[in-house]
């Protein structure tokens, strides 16, 4: 094998990792935003009965 | 990085005090550095995608059988974190199940025997993905689902890989359990809890369980043997597993039909049930009248056959309760 095709096969896969590492984050950051905007926009939602329990 | 290339096999070269070919020099680096280092798909492997999809659709179908509507995008989230989560296991499997993958053909090619992932990351990855996963869940869905994901994970890694594995022939009967959680943790996303019906669809897969991988034993068999691993068909011979697949099949008949008449089931669900039922449990017939001279002269033809039936089995069954829920907005599906 050459030192050529050696140093190829290297770095194709650390180009994979690198490039995985940064898909799995970048998918991370989309989730837990879209998590959140499903979430607040929950929230937003009248829940029956929570003004009755509103307080004195 | 070059330098870790360069440097073990600069080291080595000097270590041996005589000159080296540049062949030499290049495939001393390669061995350390380019053949042997893991690429992003080798650290996917470690999660067994092919048991992650079972897992994704049979959670899956658990959240849309369930009577309360969950937001798609939770739904979708919650079915990721519980992937991640069997993934999980499936790494922490490998972790320590690295010495009998490297003996069975079956295994080998797994990134720990194969040598292109550390036992020690297979570890890491494990760990920190089951908590993240169990850590999201609660989140997303409720702690409930979260609580039977890492009861799962347990389950599978310790109770089952651990334990169970190298300890006793019924490894796969109750190992089959952690297999059998996802759709009612699918289940437990939607309604924050646990019903028959989700204990049903948990029953269905860990009645199923055996059947299928004793079938699976009686053509791999030398693979178990080789491995020490005391599957029934290396512990108690082929005879006894060809009844064990009989008896097993017998009790699962029942369950996967009355499953049926609840409020999961419907005409579609019967239907497929009846017929993949009848024909399952003539396989297993066909299976248990077999010896084991017949069977070698046709290289266990009947029991591939059935092994590959089982498959479709599970899948179709979980499909048609995935039809009865998908068609009730429009007043089709289940029994009402």
């Amino acid at each position: 094998m050459s030192f050529e095709k050696t140093t190829h096969n290297l770095h194709k896969r650390r180009m994979s990792r690198n490039v995985g590492v940064f898909v799995v984050l970048a998918a991370f950051v989309a989730i837990v935003f879209g998590l959140t905007v499903v979430k607040v926009s929950n929230m937003d939602t009248p829940v029956p009965g929570l003004q009755q329990s509103g307080g004195n | 990085m070059p330098g870790t290339m360069a440097g073990p096999a600069g080291a080595r070269l000097k270590e041996n005090g005589r000159s080296m070919s540049d062949a030499t020099i290049n495939s001393d680096i390669s061995a350390q550095a380019g053949e042997a280092e893991a690429g992003f798909g080798d650290y996917f492997a470690l999660l067994k995608p092919r048991v992650m999809s079972l897992v994704v659709f049979t959670a899956l179908v658990g959240l849309v059988a369930a009577p309360v509507a969950v937001h798609p995008f939770i739904a979708f989230c919650a079915v990721l974190f519980i992937a991640v989560g069997g993934g999980a296991s499936g790494a922490l499997n490998m972790w320590w199940d690295a010495d009998i993958d490297q003996v069975m053909k079956r295994t080998a090619r797994r990134p720990v025997p194969a040598g292109k992932v550390d036992a020690s990351e297979a570890l890491a990855i494990g760990l920190t993905l089951s908590a993240f996963a169990v850590v999201m869940l609660g989140l997303a869905a409720n702690w409930v689902a979260a609580g039977l994901l890492a009861f799962t994970i347990f389950f599978y890694a310790v109770v089952y890989t651990m334990w169970l594995k190298r300890w006793t022939p019924q490894n796969i009967v109750i190992g089959g359990a952690a297999g059998a959680f996802p759709p009612m943790i699918g289940w437990a996303v939607a309604t924050g809890g646990v019903s028959l019906e989700a204990v049903l669809m948990f029953a269905l897969i860990f009645m199923w369980t055996p059947p299928h991988f004793w079938a699976l034993a009686l053509f791999m068999n030398a693979d178990y043997e080789k491995a020490g691993v005391p599957m029934l068909t290396v512990t108690h011979g082929r005879r006894v597993t060809r009844n064990h697949i009989l008896a097993y099949t017998v009790l699962l008949v029942p369950l996967a039909i009355g499953t049926g008449l609840t409020s999961i089931g419907g005409p579609i669900y019967m239907t497929v049930s009846v017929v993949l039922n009848a024909a399952f449990l003539w396989g297993a017939f066909r299976i248990w009248r077999r010896d084991e001279d017949t069977a070698q002269a046709d290289k266990y033809k009947v029991e591939k056959q059935v092994f590959g039936l089982s498959l479709l089995y599970l899948f179709l069954h979980f499909g048609a309760i995935m039809a009865e829920a998908s068609l009730k907005p429009w007043g089709l599906g289940g029994w009402a």
